[in-house]
């Protein structure tokens, strides 16, 4: 594929990202503090997000299944969750987070089950998208992608 | 002073530029970052690398005063005079030792207290963030961090440098400090606004 034609599909790729509200500001920040010399930053965050919440996903699976739930506890997973979710600019993701978290205050069991199912949806979809439009950047190129969208 | 005005954020940064205060290489602001988060730790170091300065990333509060050497069990094997830190920004959500707790000790310090200290939470909490700026924090950052949080920072230490080179260390000093201090913590909440009278007392 032509070297422009392929820069026309990161942009294509990238603004439904943001359009949809997949992504936030935070993305375009960390974007920025990529150059010629740390070209990958933005995959390399987003890969260490996916590894490392894989373990809190797991010790919030396993406190849901608690009988009576620890909300405190359900709540602080969250927190910390959240908080890595809000630095890739995960948007989607972090407002499933809060979600959780208000039912975690309401003492809400169910809510809390159906949030985090849903929650889990988001998480893998971004994966999808992040890591099919990461595949496309390292084709054309770190120059070619940081551009805010319209 | 009656406050009749405001002011963009934008116009202080600029003006401190304007008196190039851009220290020399071998003086690189070297900055202690402390955080539970992975994925914060990478993000706030490379926003600070980008900004010229030297990082350690430490994740948790008793880690950051074994590296300082404060830790009574375990100190860092490495003197003082070799650490040189300038800038301690830590996390206040952190199991065990929380940033306020850490904040404390530093300040309790006599070594250490002199430290600038800034305190990053996701939470936008206002009794939250007064209750660090009373304890001595310096500023108080709403997460996630951005690149201009990081430059404003960079841009105090730098004016901060100038400052304390420069001028006699007097009482008024003190006075404007604290002002300052809860002038940039509340610059943050309310996005960059502030008021002319303050703008002025900062370089009076």
């Amino acid at each position: 594929m032509e070297r422009n034609q392929l820069h026309r599909l990161v942009a294509l790729s990238r603004q439904p990202l943001f359009d949809q509200g997949f992504l936030d500001e935070q993305f375009l920040q960390l974007e920025e503090l990529q150059d010629d010399a740390n070209p990958n930053f933005v995959e390399e965050v987003v890969t260490l997000y996916y590894r490392d919440s894989a373990r809190l996903i797991l010790n919030i699976e396993q406190a849901l299944e608690r009988n009576p739930l620890d909300f405190n506890k359900l709540d602080i997973l969250m927190h910390q969750f959240k908080g890595s979710s809000s630095s890739i600019g995960a948007k989607k993701v972090k407002a499933e987070c809060t979600f959780f978290r208000e039912n975690c205050r309401a003492g809400n069991g169910e809510g809390c089950i159906r949030t985090f199912q849903q929650l889990k949806k988001e998480y893998a979809t971004l994966r999808k998208k992040l890591e099919a439009y990461f595949q496309l950047t390292r084709q054309v190129g770190p120059a070619e992608t940081a551009c805010r969208p319209k | 002073m009656a406050r009749n005005g405001v002011v963009s954020m934008h116009w202080r940064s600029e003006k401190i530029d304007g008196f190039d205060l851009s220290p020399p290489d071998d003086e690189q602001v070297h900055v202690l970052a402390v955080d539970d988060s992975l994925v914060d730790r990478k993000v706030i170091e490379r926003l600070l690398k980008i900004s010229c300065c030297k990082v350690t990333a430490v994740d948790s509060g008793i880690r950051a005063l074994q590296f300082l050497g404060l830790d009574e069990e375990k100190s860092s094997s490495v003197g003082f005079d070799d650490l040189k830190v300038d800038l301690i920004i830590t996390d206040y959500c952190m199991p065990g030792m929380t940033g306020y707790e850490l904040l404390k000790k530093i300040k309790e310090s006599s070594t250490f207290r002199e430290i600038p200290v800034v305190i990053m939470s996701s939470e936008n909490v206002m009794a939250r963030i007064d209750r660090c700026l009373e304890e001595g924090a310096e500023d108080f950052i709403v997460k996630p961090v951005k690149l201009s949080d990081v430059k404003r920072l960079r841009d105090y230490m730098t004016a901060r440098e100038f400052r304390v080179k420069n001028q006699q260390i007097g009482n008024n000093n003190n006075i404007k400090n604290n002002n300052k201090r809860r002038l940039s913590a509340r610059r943050n909440i309310w996005n960059g606004i502030v008021f002319v009278d303050d703008l002025l007392g900062m370089f009076a």
